[in-house]
């Protein structure tokens, strides 16, 4: 069994043809929801220190380059989130909003976003830090079967000529005018595809993993190295938030076009493999491009 | 029938704040299962095993002046009521001294300046708070494994715990390491910070620097250092303050 299979065979629009791989499919269901819970319990050990820093150290007395946090004006209070100077007013989600019970909390991501739901720095690692585990091994048993079996080779890979910026260019366009390949060519990824996938696969998840372990204090001890990359423990905090935003971007483009890729045969294909292939128009000129 | 409609009109609201109104009472719910909680909280023993074989005695890193933050935050109890550390702390704790007891062959009073005796290490590290932030400050006084040397630990015991003289939300603060932090030695009952008799506020007269892990894990105004075979019926049982009040974990490496 093979990712792509309908490739190189007579398979045309209309067909059902085998897509994706068990091993895709597991990992991708088990990376879900992993990446869920440690984004919410993410969420909640940020709600201890609603505050980013470059360097070294970072505490209340130093400067943060992003804060979340409330404030009083004019007998009026709100929430708001502070990049650098600009502050953005978030009442109701970011720093000022109201709890179930209807009662007024200040910390900075609100109950639906976070696990536990409840303010709980503790249960809240013991989440993170525990799925840390799965989001690792997952990743890494991920990588190197789909190495073997060839389907980054295959699938991942960005060759020479996708690499080249007319034949991105064209593929941006063909996004923007949400013109999507058909028939067996709906089976490669194209170039935005790879390049998102493998943003996710080689930079997003290793680097937020490693920035998870350059704050540990035990990790500093005898791999220094991963938090001086970054130019110290505050700054690999900061990156791993970044990452953590980034992901979050991914998906959320991620959801969008499996949306408006037909929801029900992405979705079915990524659960039995089975995807039924777009049908071709007749009218495709750019296509050929 | 209203039974249903209600559960739809609850499912609909939990669906309005998104996938995450639908997961998290779930989760929640989930958290409280038994079976489901101690096998996510057993990946501490994991951490702690990994952390151990990739660096049992790997030293923290240490900096230099410049590194230093403008200002440590003091964390915690500031301020300790209990009248007889107030009179210590009027006399410089002159009177004072550390008790050294437990599972020992020779128990031991230590007065501060019997303490400054004792071959001093200076360490400028960086401390990290469980809730995310970082102060880089400089910490003096006696590697620990000397003075548990002096009193001889038994072959039983396993761990150290540490008294403090502060109580937190009313419960007295305590915690607790294994020997392999208690000889490392980087570990000191610190004295003095940035060059300076440690204030009240960080932890005088004596704070615990135990260098690899989370800030909760440094006691502060340690009185008495006690050797045990076993965390059971000390406190709470779980080897620390937070570990007791607040579910987090003994090991704090990560």
């Amino acid at each position: 069994m093979s990712t792509l299979e309908g490739h190189g065979t007579s398979a045309k629009g209309g067909d059902v043809v085998k897509r994706h791989r068990l091993s895709t499919r597991v990992w991708h269901w088990i990376n879900a929801v992993t990446l869920l819970v440690m984004l919410m319990s993410g969420l909640m050990i940020f709600n201890a220190h609603p505050r980013l820093y470059w360097g070294e150290y970072g505490a209340n007395y130093d400067p943060a380059w992003l804060k979340i946090s409330s404030a009083r004006a004019g007998g009026r209070e709100f929430g708001y989130l502070q990049i650098a100077n600009t502050r953005f007013e978030t009442t109701g989600v970011l720093g000022l909003w109201e709890d179930p019970e209807g009662r007024t909390q200040r910390r900075a991501f609100p109950h639906w976003a976070t696990i536990p739901s409840r303010y709980s720095l503790a249960g809240a690692r013991i989440w993170h830090l525990a799925f840390a585990w799965v989001l690792a091994g997952g990743l890494a048993l991920y990588l190197a079967w789909s190495l073997l079996n060839g389907h980054l080779r295959r699938d991942v890979h960005i060759t020479r000529r996708e690499w080249k910026l007319s034949h991105i260019w064209h593929d941006v366009k063909q996004h923007a005018r949400l013109r999507f390949p058909t028939g067996v060519a709906a089976l490669r990824y194209n170039v935005l595809q790879k390049l998102s996938y493998a943003g996710v696969l080689f930079v997003l998840l290793p680097l937020i993993i490693f920035t998870g372990l350059a704050m540990s204090p035990g990790t500093d001890a005898w791999l220094p190295l991963a938090t001086q990359i970054f130019g110290g423990r505050q700054s690999a905090r900061s990156v791993h938030f970044i990452c953590a935003f980034l992901l979050v971007l991914f998906f959320l483009v991620h959801l969008v076009m499996v949306l408006l890729a037909g929801p029900f045969n992405e979705v079915r294909s990524m659960i039995s493999g089975r995807y039924r292939l777009p049908p071709e128009k007749a009218d495709t000129p750019e296509e050929q491009a | 029938m209203s039974r249903l409609i209600l559960s739809r009109r609850h499912l609909i609201r939990a669906g309005a704040v998104g996938v995450g109104g639908l997961l998290l009472p779930g989760c929640d719910r989930l958290f409280e299962n038994r079976i489901f909680r101690e096998t996510i909280e057993s990946a501490e023993d994991l951490h702690q095993a990994t952390q151990r074989t990739l660096g049992r005695d790997a030293l923290a890193r240490e900096f230099s002046k410049a590194d230093m933050s403008p200002i440590f935050r003091a964390n915690g109890s500031r301020e300790v009521a209990d009248a007889a550390y107030q009179r210590h702390l009027q006399q410089e704790f002159a009177q004072w001294s550390l008790r050294v007891d437990g599972l020992v062959e020779r128990p031991l009073d230590l007065p501060l300046s019997m303490l400054k005796g004792f071959r001093q290490r200076t360490q400028i590290t960086r401390h990290d708070c469980v809730e995310g932030w970082s102060a880089i400050g400089q910490w003096t006084g006696p590697q620990l494994g000397p003075l548990l040397d002096l009193a001889r630990l038994k072959p039983e015991a396993n761990y150290i715990v540490f008294h403090c003289a502060d109580l937190y939300n009313g419960r007295p603060y305590y915690e607790s390491i294994d020997l392999v932090d208690a000889f490392h030695p980087q570990t000191i009952l610190a004295w003095a910070m940035n060059g300076k008799p440690l204030e009240q506020a960080h932890g005088a007269p004596l704070r615990l620097r135990v260098e690899r892990q989370l800030g909760y894990k440094h006691a502060k105004f340690v009185t008495r250092v006690e050797a045990v075979a076993s965390l059971d019926g000390i406190y709470g049982g779980k080897g620390g303050y937070w570990e007791d009040n607040g579910a987090y974990a003994w090991y704090a490496g990560i």
